[in-house]
């Protein structure tokens, strides 16, 4: 448990989860939330909880990430805000 | 715009209140925390070992002491599973009047060879790798549920690279619906022989009766090891099921 | 300055940001106008409860919780106790160097410090728990982070469908659709 290396990821964190959600393409979205969910997955793994950086890395950095963009191919990529 | 002067007022209420929580937490990291130092929690970390011979505690917890709730977290993947097949169902069949979608031709990605053939070289690997993610997830972080999306990702994986109707070729509906109804029925049968021998339902220790060669704590880390591989058969179907209806409107043709 | 923020700020900086990213989900949630923004908002909420689930599970100076490897827990067995230190001592001159011992000398050890049951377990030897990380609170994420993804496809299926019955995915405009169809 490194507190500088925890204070960057945190940082990083919330830059990204701002990002995503302003962002107006929702492609870009999808991308960039699936970069907030890797940033988690590593502050998982520095705290000390491999199993759920483990599974974060699968699932939040991978297949969530494919679900969102399965799903802004078949609607509309364009958000109003 | 006054929805969003009302959302602020609200986020900043509960922030608020969240603040004010927070002032009166436990240190960060300190062992002796309400959280830490209870019962639970200490009776998993001194005695898995001596129960269960299991060396990742996490494991051990989640698919033995707390394998009653995890059955029904697999419960819970299936039922998801099964609600985006039915949801996306009815956009499958075509109501009179309605135009089918036509899949513009420019929106096809060209084929390319190099992530073809990449893929096609990766694809076993990755297969290997959630397998070994499963079997090894006594020693190691992982398990059921990590190796199964793992296992769902790389059919997933040859549904970009290619199209849709190759992995389903590989991993029919008729298939994944199987698989998924096969894993939560292995949970749920461990759970079952154990009540047969007149135990409690998960109690896997009574199953070295019926094993070769083991003792109750041995019986244990076995059981754990198949309630895993069903754990992982549910999450691998549901979740490249997931994805072969959500990219093709549930149409399972056509398609990302 | 600098002590009050390692008094104040450092210790409780997880629990700082869980707050902040639970408030940046529920502006999502509550302001967005795009169905799929209002998910991600959803995602980003989840992650900061699991986020603050992990953080009190955090012991300073533990492991993670994945105990050590079966001859490195049987060396430390040893070391506690006596009659194996006495060995120790004893055939010190011919190992490798202090504390390390021949595979023969450790299995005699081991059998002198009257350590017969299986698998060569240290029967009596109790963890400290301070050592390990808290694991409940992993167990618990760890099913909900895929739960959480598989209720997130449900919520994009029904998205798809949203999509199909009105064209379109934002909330204002899928509402002046139903009030008309209503006036109609």
């Amino acid at each position: 448990m490194i507190w500088q290396f925890d204070i960057i990821i945190l940082i990083f964190l919330v830059i990204t989860a701002v990002i995503s959600l302003r962002v107006r393409d929702l492609l870009s979205a999808s991308m960039i939330f699936g970069v907030y969910s890797f940033l988690i997955c590593l502050l998982w793994a520095e705290m000390g909880a491999v199993d759920v950086a483990f599974t974060e890395a699968a699932v939040g950095a991978g297949v969530s990430a494919v679900f969102l963009i399965a799903t802004v191919f078949n609607t509309n990529r364009r958000s109003s805000d | 715009m006054g929805m969003r002067i009302l959302g602020f007022i609200a986020v900043f209420v509960t922030g608020a209140l969240l603040t004010y929580g927070v002032a009166d937490f436990p240190k960060w990291g300190d062992p002796h925390s309400p959280a830490n130092a209870g019962e639970v929690s200490t009776y998993f970390i001194q005695n898995t070992k001596a129960d269960t011979h299991v060396p990742n505690i996490v494991t051990a917890v989640l698919a033995d002491y707390r394998g009653y709730d995890t059955m029904f977290e697999t419960v819970v993947i299936f039922i998801a599973g099964v609600a985006i097949m039915a949801i996306l169902r009815v956009l499958a069949t075509i109501p009179p009047g309605h135009q089918p979608v036509q899949y513009d031709p420019r929106k096809k990605i060209a084929y390319d060879p190099i992530i073809s053939v990449t893929c096609r070289l990766i694809v076993p690997v990755i297969q290997l790798f959630a397998l070994y993610v499963v079997a090894h997830g006594h020693h190691s972080p992982g398990g059921g549920f990590q190796g199964g999306v793992i296992l769902g990702a790389s059919f997933i994986l040859i549904a970009i690279t290619s199209n849709l109707r190759s992995a389903l070729r590989r991993f029919s509906e008729k298939r994944f619906i199987f698989i998924a109804c096969a894993g939560a029925l292995i949970y749920s049968g461990f759970g079952l022989t154990t009540l047969l021998f007149g135990r409690n339902f998960l109690d896997y220790g009574v199953l070295s009766k019926i094993m070769f060669d083991t003792d109750e704590v041995m019986a244990r880390s076995h059981s754990m090891l198949g309630v895993e591989i069903g754990v992982m058969l549910t999450v691998t179907a549901i979740m490249f099921a997931i994805y072969a209806n959500l990219s093709s409107r549930g149409a399972l043709r056509g398609g990302l | 300055m600098r002590e009050f923020f390692e008094s104040y700020i450092v210790p409780y900086f997880n629990f700082w940001v869980y707050v902040i990213l639970m408030m940046i989900g529920m502006f999502a949630m509550i302001t967005k106008n795009n169905l799929i923004k209002k998910l991600i908002g959803m995602s980003i909420f989840q992650t900061a409860i699991i986020l603050f689930y992990v953080s009190l599970g955090v012991k300073d100076g533990a492991t993670i919780p994945i105990y050590f490897h079966e001859h490195k827990e049987e060396s430390h067995a040893e070391g506690t106790s006596e009659d194996a230190h006495h060995k120790e001592e004893e055939s010190s001159h011919e190992s490798v160097g202090p504390g390390i011992l021949t595979d023969a000398e450790r299995k005699q050890a081991h059998l002198e410090a009257g350590d017969h049951t299986p698998h060569g377990e240290a029967a009596g030897h109790a963890v400290n728990p301070d050592e390990f990380t808290n694991p409940l609170p992993h167990v618990l994420m760890l099913t909900a982070i895929v739960v959480g993804v598989a209720t997130l496809g449900v919520a994009l299926a029904v998205c798809q469908l949203i999509y199909r019955e009105f064209g379109t995915l934002e909330e204002s405009e899928i509402l002046t659709q139903i009030k008309q169809s209503n006036h109609g």
